[in-house]
């Protein structure tokens, strides 16, 4: 079965959608996705979609699923890398992605998702001082 | 209204859906129609055609670009043979679903196209007509 492929990096996981999403790939995602957050206790979620032409409302309501479940799981989302005719397009559809955080490109995205985590960040930082 | 082109091409499973939206963005941009009505025409066809296989059982969808007063535009059709719809008025309201969706689909995809038509029988089955313009705002 096609999957997308999750990689971890740090505290966070990346997704970069490389392909025209269908509802089953879509719906594996949101499977994999939170199960990934539950095995790895990630702290953030980054999904790029720079890749992606359409999103419709089932794809929409994926998106805005895998947010809410991984704020459940103690976890924040970000879609980055949007495609302007993607955003008018959802927009006029009826679908805000409320909930859902959004920045424009991947480095964007990690400095959000590193100022979610920033408590831990600085608390690392106070710790690596006074190991010095 | 002249018929330029017309192909049909028939929806049994998800995977379908990929091959029509791909034959569509060809067809539009054979007619030079620019990337955000693109985007509108192919979301709006995605929202119809997962109708069709979820509550149609698939069906056939017709691709035809065609001319208006020598502006051209693509049309699309969408036939299944499924239930049909009992009341369609309210099928078409925004956050209306039968299903467990956010109930976007229909109102959302008549918000994307230029003109939008819907034909439905229950027990025979629902036709859908979307119609977007080269430049159609």
């Amino acid at each position: 079965m096609e999957r997308i492929p999750i990689l971890k990096m740090g505290p966070f996981l990346l997704v970069t959608i490389q392909v025209d999403l269908y509802d089953r790939l879509a719906l594996t995602l949101e499977n994999d996705l939170i199960n990934m957050v539950s095995k790895t206790e990630a702290k953030g979620v980054l999904i790029d979609i720079s890749a992606v032409s359409i999103v419709d409302s089932f794809m929409g309501r994926i998106l805005g699923n895998i947010a809410s479940m991984s704020k459940i799981m103690d976890a924040a989302t970000v879609v980055v890398g949007m495609q302007p005719a993607v955003a008018i397009t959802l927009v006029e559809l009826g679908l805000t992605l409320s909930g859902v955080h959004t920045a424009l490109d991947v480095e964007q995205g990690m400095e959000l998702l590193r100022g979610k985590i920033g408590q831990l960040d600085t608390d690392e930082e106070g710790l690596y001082d006074s190991f010095i | 209204m002249i018929v330029l082109s017309k192909e049909k091409l028939p929806i049994q499973k998800e995977q379908d859906v990929v091959l029509f939206r791909n034959r569509i963005k060809e067809l539009a941009t054979k007619i030079g129609m620019s990337l955000v009505n693109q985007t509108k025409l192919i979301t709006a066809a995605s929202e119809l055609v997962r109708n069709m296989l979820r509550y149609g059982g698939g069906g056939i969808t017709h691709l035809e670009i065609i001319s208006k007063s020598s502006i051209p535009g693509v049309r699309l059709v969408f036939i299944d043979e499924g239930p049909g719809i009992k009341d369609v008025t309210l099928a078409m309201k925004d956050g209306y679903s039968t299903g467990k969706s956010l109930g976007l689909g229909l109102p959302g995809a008549k918000r994307l196209v230029n003109e939008f038509d819907i034909k439905s029988e229950p027990g025979k089955g629902t036709t859908v007509t979307i119609i977007r313009w080269k430049n159609g705002l």
